[in-house]
């Protein structure tokens, strides 16, 4: 009864929480790389050194007016949002976190549950996410949301093809669909798949910026663009609604890769015993520290790279990811059945 | 315009959009009607005169020497080239002989001018097309040039630096070493800023083979400047016409290939280069004696025209101005905008491309709203 | 501000000078003087000792009678075109061997009301690329007069010639696009012509800002036709 009802929520609430938390403190954290990178400081009056300011802006986008254009769908203009947002927090549910602790005497697995299509489930989640942006700009009744909201949905539905392949290759060098299992099996290889799967770790990394929109693949939403994109009629709390859901994505995205590529919860070298001392911290902060380091990557490329145009965009998932991924995947499979193993 | 009834949106007809007049990438309140096929551009109107002050009529009404006050606020990110083209068109119709100290200062004050100029040409063309740092970075540069600017004159933005007959007054003691400094720091910074775009394919693929115009098409249309040396044509009248100290120093103009907006941007940065090597040899070469010439307390021009050309960094920025000799105003007063010249051939320039690619051939073409209106 | 148009000096007088001014009689005890010369630029013909630029004179010789005169002032050489030649002239100058003036740098008018005879100069400033050499063509056109458009030969020229449409009223034959470019659509008046106040017209001084509402409600009804 604990172990099926009680334990889990109080994880999902731990989850959840500490996710919002996260994203509010992305959000702060990208202005000050952002400021960083482009030699100024970013927010420094709300509290020290600004961290304080994701307070300030959840109260700011509370207390906004709800505006709802005339012409708009009501229903669905409110539902699009909580459409996007909803799976990429669902997602989280299968994120392993950590190994099975010791708490109060029983042991707790550090992930809300290990479900043995895990990847599957993942990739199916993120899909539904785009009918909430396809649904948002088409809501809005409008010329340039609509437009943008196509772009976008054709962008993110093109990368997820390419990424979706990539899982495959991963699959196929684990052995198994379940998040748990996967992380197993590079601590039983003694590898992480980074250097096993290179190549699907490029098409990941590239994927994973397209589908949340992040530059340089962000032209649908760039504001320098002509068409602002499908959350252009959108402000105050629904405005925050596609936010959080954007930056939500981009963890996701990062712990996936984390736990894909990078060894999840284990510790650099983990079948290396000099090194036992690491051991000494615990796994789950060398997950976030992991997920951490690849989010700065985020935030680092945004600050650097110029944007794609749109057909530059398109053409470069389905003519050169997409066949590079399964070219991986063909790569991949021989190797296999060549060491038989 | 069209109007949406519904059902026709997805019309596959042409679709008018209107950019501006207030939009982040227009530099300024320029509006562009653009008619569309689907993503491709099939023509393009541009709509100016949100920014018209009656320039060229208020000097009607002015004395010579406050026109220079005007001047800055054509080109407001270029001030002391239009200040320094405006009085060497008068200094050319008293035929008054400014002093050699002088002449080099002023070509001290023009280069750093272009400086200021391309650092703010390119962190705006970089941030349209979504390289958002090289902004800050160039703005870091472009504080040092202010900050000697207001060292010599008082001001940041619109100068007023420049008399008929020379300069206000002479440099203070310690600007000259902090220009060297400065030219050692800028040099450097390109290199960042090259490091980021140049090789980066990213940006060879937003600006290779965008908004290409040939070298005949662009001067028959009355291009000048970067813009026109892109595609070709060495003109620059620092060398053809050269005014200031331009005859006395050496430096190479710097000319692209094709003529697409990547060859432009090269060629900016080639000038921002020669630019420092002007600056050093203008510094070193730098005569004593007075900065301004004998010039009577009332300016009054003889009677008859003029027109004079100098090499703003948007490109040849003239004046022409007519005196009836007998009044302390110009009767007649035309300022040639480079901006506005090199604005009318958007239209051929994004005929055929994308939406996407407007933003950046508008930005390879640096205008600067308040001289394209005036 | 009321006051924007400043004359500090004090002295010129208020533009425009009156037409057809009479001689002003400056007191009783001086002698009649003669009446002030008309305004219009002085166009100083070269000095003799000066040579005339080789593409000038094949021109002068390659269409006689189409020069009404040439002027030389500070270093600038200006052709002035007799009526109804300003486009001969131009395609001359584009042409020629000796010219090639491929490149139109400015086009623009200058207003001299009160002038006997034609009111506006056209003037066209002219550049070489390959000789490197300048020449300015100045045509002259009176109000309500046509001028024959230069935009098939420099297409520079065309929104220079709107410009002066639009300031000066000078209309061009076979203009591409004649409209106004820098004053709103529907504006009345040449804003710089000499008889235009530089405040603007009084009658659409807005006093009351629902006057301003209204007019933009106007404008953007009319946009959506």
């Amino acid at each position: 009864m604990i172990d099926l009802i009680v334990l889990p929520l109080i994880k999902i609430v731990f989850v959840l929480t500490g996710v919002l938390i996260t994203v509010m403190y992305l959000v702060l954290l990208e202005r000050k790389v952002q400021a960083w990178v482009q030699a100024r400081l970013g927010p420094m009056r709300v509290g020290p050194h600004g961290v304080l300011q994701p307070v300030a802006d959840v109260v700011k986008l509370f207390i906004k007016e709800d505006l709802t254009p005339a012409r708009a769908e009501k229903w669905v203009f409110t539902l699009a949002p909580i459409i996007v947002l909803v799976p990429a927090l669902i997602a989280f549910a299968v994120i392993p976190f950590g190994p099975e602790v010791n708490l109060f005497g029983r042991p707790v697995p550090l992930y809300i549950t290990d479900l043995n299509v895990g990847l599957l489930y993942i990739v199916s989640v993120a899909a539904l996410g785009v009918y909430g942006i396809i649904l948002g700009g088409w809501s809005s009744n409008s010329k340039y949301p609509l437009l943008g909201s196509l772009r976008s949905s054709a962008q993110l539905i093109s990368y997820e093809l390419a990424v979706t392949l990539t899982f495959v290759s991963v699959i196929l060098a684990s052995g198994s669909l379940s998040m748990v299992q996967i992380v197993e099996a590079q601590r039983q290889n003694g590898v992480w798949f980074a250097f096993v799967q290179p190549v699907a770790l490029f098409i990941y990394a590239v994927g994973a910026l397209a589908e949340t929109n992040r530059n340089p693949f962000d032209l649908p939403e760039a504001e320098s663009e002509l068409v602002a994109g499908f959350h252009t009629e959108y402000s105050g709390m629904r405005f925050a609604l596609f936010f959080l859901a954007e930056y939500t994505n981009m963890i996701v995205v990062s712990a996936v890769a984390t736990t894909l590529f990078f060894g999840g919860w284990l510790r650099p070298f983990p079948n290396v015993e000099a090194l036992w001392f690491l051991g000494f911290v615990p796994a789950w902060i060398w997950f976030t520290l992991k997920t951490f380091v690849l989010l700065y990557v985020f935030l680092w490329i945004r600050a650097t790279l110029p944007r794609y145009r749109y057909d530059q965009l398109m053409a470069l998932g389905w003519k050169w990811l997409i066949p590079l991924a399964i070219a991986n995947i063909v790569v991949t499979a021989a190797v296999k059945v060549v060491l038989g193993s | 315009m069209e109007r949406d009834p519904a059902g026709s949106m997805f019309d596959t007809d042409e679709l008018v959009i209107n950019m501006g007049p207030q939009h982040p990438a227009t530099h300024g309140v320029l509006r562009v009607v653009l008619k569309l096929d689907g993503e491709k551009v099939v023509d393009a109107d541009v709509v100016i005169g949100y920014l018209h002050r009656g320039v060229e009529k208020l000097t009607e009404s002015r004395d010579w020497t406050q026109i220079v006050l005007l001047t800055d606020r054509l080109d407001y990110v270029a001030s002391a080239a239009a200040n320094l083209a405006y009085v060497e068109t008068v200094e050319k119709l008293m035929s008054i002989e400014v002093p050699r100290r002088a002449r080099y200062l002023r070509t001290i004050l023009a280069e750093l001018q272009r400086l200021a100029s391309h650092l703010v040409w390119l962190g705006s063309h970089a941030m349209d097309i979504g390289a958002i740092t090289v902004f800050l970075y160039c703005l870091r540069e472009r504080e040092l040039i202010l900050d000697l600017f207001e060292e010599f004159c008082g001001a940041r933005l619109t100068y007023n630096s420049l008399r008929i007959g020379g300069l206000p007054q002479d440099i203070p003691s310690g600007w000259l070493p902090k220009v060297l400094r400065f030219c050692d720091v800028q040099d450097e910074k390109l290199v960042e800023y090259e490091t980021l775009l140049t090789h980066n394919r990213i940006w060879l693929q937003r600006t290779r083979g965008i908004g290409v115009i040939s070298g005949e098409a662009a001067v028959a249309v009355g291009l000048c400047g970067p813009t026109l040396r892109g595609s070709g044509v060495g003109r620059d009248v620092r060398k053809d016409e050269p005014y200031a100290a331009y005859a006395e120093i050496p430096f190479d103009v710097p000319v692209g290939a094709s003529g697409d907006t990547y060859d432009r941007y090269l060629v900016r940065l080639e000038e921002m280069r020669q630019s420092t090597r002007i600056l050093r040899q203008a510094v070193e070469g730098l005569p004593e004696g007075p900065v301004m010439a004998k010039v009577p307390r009332l300016i009054k021009p003889p009677a008859g025209e003029t027109y004079h050309a100098n090499e703003s960094p948007k490109g040849e920025i003239g004046f022409f101005i007519a005196s009836d000799g007998k009044s302390t105003s110009p009767y007649r007063l035309r300022v040639r905008p480079p901006s506005f010249c090199n604005l009318q051939a958007l239209p051929q320039l994004v005929r055929g491309h994308l939406v996407a690619d407007v933003i950046a051939i508008i930005g390879t073409i640096d205008i600067v709203l308040g001289e394209v209106d005036r | 501000m009321a006051e924007n148009d400043q004359n500090p000096t004090g002295s010129g007088a208020p533009r425009p000078p009156a037409p057809a001014a009479p001689a002003k009689a400056a007191g009783a005890a001086k002698a009649e003087k003669a009446p002030p010369a008309p305004p219009g630029p002085p166009d100083p013909p070269p000095p003799a000792d000066l040579a005339v630029p080789a593409f000038l004179e094949a021109l002068q010789a390659a269409l006689p009678g189409a020069v009404a005169q040439l002027s030389y002032f500070v270093g600038d050489w200006t052709v002035i075109a007799a009526p109804g030649r300003l486009h001969d002239l131009a395609a001359h100058l584009r042409d020629a061997e000796g010219a090639r003036f491929d490149y139109c740098s400015d086009a623009t008018a200058v207003d001299w009301l009160g002038r006997p005879g034609p009111r506006f100069d056209l003037v066209y400033s002219l550049y070489s690329t390959s000789l490197r050499h300048r020449v300015r063509l100045k045509a002259r056109v009176d109000d309500g007069e046509a001028s024959p458009s230069l935009a098939a030969l420099w297409p520079a020229v065309n929104w220079l010639e709107r410009e002066i449409f639009d300031m000066f009223g000078v209309r061009f034959e076979g203009h591409p696009d004649l409209r106004r470019i820098l004053m709103p659509d529907e504006w009345q008046g040449h804003p710089q012509r000499k008889d235009y106040p530089l405040e603007g017209p009084g009658e659409l001084i807005m006093e009351r800002p629902q006057d301003w509402l209204r007019l933009g409600q106007s404008i953007r009804e009319s946009e959506i036709e």
